[in-house]
């Protein structure tokens, strides 16, 4: 089954790309709307301070918040588990 | 080989002649997707002329929502009567089965499609019919990448907690490349100067995730349905 | 794994990230984007841990369907999470570099499509482990396995398409044609992935923890 598939997908793939390479040369249109940063007129420049500033402190936030998470979630989740443990050994030892 | 297009023929025939009884699907689909179009008019259509491109968007979302609810009630039928276990236990290839409701879906989506159609044509002024070979071919490709992925995921789910939520919220995501080719293919066609070269790459890209969908839908099927 | 060559990475990594600023200020400017161009130094390492951590999902969620060992799903389930945090810090310092050098916060240019869309199935994925009840874990495994799909054309698509966003050959390319940023970044990219690596065992560790804690419910009711 595997085989079949394996040479369903060489055979797709190889007529796509012929396809592709030989009818679609035809590409959608380049962005035509991009113009250079320093063409614009000064009122239309933002200051970049504020926009880098903001990105460095998310990543660091987004880090750090999700480090303390999962260390919250372990210690809940392994409070759990030493709490199993000591009843299943208790229970171990009173049935033996 | 022919054994499994025979059991994928097999189980399609099978879940025809139990629609046919009830035609409870095709009904609620088409009224689905009519309603869809219209509230899209309403939005779309100012002083009776449509915004610009907008027929090709409309097209394929109404696609995109009424196979959606197609896709639910397919595996969920099986649920009754344990028949989705006898479906499994059957002595057949688990992929020949997977290809028999893909087909089955493929061919509801279609029979609505013919409605649709008609009706985003007439609304939003889009020359459709002229361009009848164009559309279809896109309309088809479309159908069988969104039913391939749809149809795994809708049997993945089968029995599965806020299985009827989790569809599109699945679903959707993959499809969404399949679904833009789509778009954009249709305005390719349909612009004022359509540009067909441009239509020719945009198919090729949709068949192209077609058969991506299509192997990796065929390959996790038979894992996923071990349950 | 052994605690103190964990905390070990773990200092390791915070360190580097804390000192990479300083690296950063010290590289050259970009010459036609300016002070903007140094969310480089963070927006690219955090998709190529994002990528990576996608493909790692991907591989052992494929483990996991094909040879059914616990242990994958925990690896690819962690490296989901892992895969939405970075994509999340990808998504916007992305726009919040574009908004100055491209004057809009967001395109729908291939690239941002493809990555965003690569975001919602891994996004869809937790919601699925959440939600999905028992079984969503080989359901979750077929969705990872579409997302790891995507990942080769989230990379290719500007070298394909004639987009807006930087093609891939920036890069490759850096350490000859702008050898004062090339240090600084290879810094964030190891640092990113040492953080990385650090989330990753945590996140798998977290998960063994939590298949303990049903093995020995069904103990403690057995008993």
């Amino acid at each position: 089954m595997t085989q079949r598939l394996a040479l369903v997908v060489m055979v797709g793939l190889l007529v796509n790309t012929a396809a592709i390479l030989v009818l679609g040369s035809e590409q959608p249109p380049a962005q035509e709307e991009f113009i250079p940063i320093d063409q614009l007129p000064p009122e239309d420049q933002l200051p970049a301070a504020p926009l880098l500033i903001t990105a460095y402190a998310i990543v660091w936030i987004v880090v750090f918040v999700y480090l303390w998470s999962i260390w919250r979630r372990l210690l809940v989740v392994e409070r759990e588990v030493s709490e199993l443990s000591r009843r299943a050994d208790g229970d171990e030892e009173s049935r033996s | 080989m022919r054994n499994f297009f025979r059991v994928a023929w097999l189980v399609m025939r099978k879940d025809l002649k139990v629609e046919s009884r009830s035609w409870e699907m095709v009904s609620t689909t088409l009224f689905f997707s009519v309603s869809c179009v219209l509230v899209f008019s309403f939005a779309f259509v100012r002083e009776g002329r449509p915004i610009e491109g907008a027929a090709a968007g409309i097209l394929w979302i109404a696609v995109a929502f009424s196979g959606t609810l197609a896709l639910g009630p397919t595996f969920e039928r099986e649920r009754y009567h344990d028949a989705l276990r006898g479906l499994l236990l059957a002595p057949v290839e688990r992929s020949a089965i997977f290809a028999g409701k893909l087909l089955g879906i493929v061919l509801l989506m279609t029979l609505v499609e013919f409605v649709v159609v008609l009706l985003v044509a007439l609304l939003f002024q889009a020359p459709f019919i002229a361009n009848v070979l164009w559309i279809g071919a896109l309309l088809i490709l479309g159908n069988f990448g969104f039913a391939a992925v749809g149809t795994l995921f809708a049997a993945m789910l089968v029995r599965t907690r806020s299985r009827a939520v989790l569809l599109p919220i699945l679903l959707y995501p993959i499809v969404l490349p399949a679904l833009i080719a789509g778009v954009m293919g249709t305005l390719a066609v349909i612009q004022t100067e359509p540009n067909f070269d441009l239509a020719r790459f945009w198919m090729s890209l949709l068949l192209f995730f077609d058969v991506i969908f299509a192997t990796l839908a065929l390959w996790t099927f038979e894992p996923v349905m071990t349950e | 794994m052994n605690q103190r060559i964990f905390a070990g990475f773990l200092i390791v990594g915070v360190v580097m990230f804390a000192i990479a600023p300083v690296y950063i200020a010290r590289a050259p400017y970009e010459s036609t984007m300016g002070l903007i161009q140094k969310i480089f130094y963070f927006h690219v390492p955090a998709w190529f841990v994002m990528f990576s951590a996608v493909f790692i999902s991907g591989i052992f969620s494929a483990v996991y369907l094909f040879k059914q060992k616990p242990v994958a799903d925990r690896i690819a389930f962690a490296a989901a999470e892992i895969a939405v945090l970075f994509g999340v810090i990808g998504l916007i310092t992305g726009p919040l570099w574009a908004r100055k050098s491209w004057g809009v916060w967001w395109q729908w240019d291939a690239r941002l499509t493809m990555a965003l869309i690569l975001e919602m199935i891994f996004c869809a994925y937790l919601l699925l482990r959440r939600y999905g009840g028992p079984g969503s874990d080989k359901l979750a495994a077929g969705l990872a396995l579409f997302g790891l799909a995507n990942v080769p054309f989230v990379y290719i698509s500007v070298n394909v398409w004639r987009t807006i966003h930087p093609a891939t050959s920036v890069v490759p390319q850096l350490a000859a044609s702008a050898p004062g940023m090339f240090g600084p970044f290879v810094w964030c990219t190891i640092s990113f992935f040492v953080l990385f690596f650090v989330m990753l065992m945590t996140r798998i560790r977290l998960e063994e923890q939590r298949a303990e804690v049903e093995r020995l419910h069904l103990i403690v009711e057995k008993g």
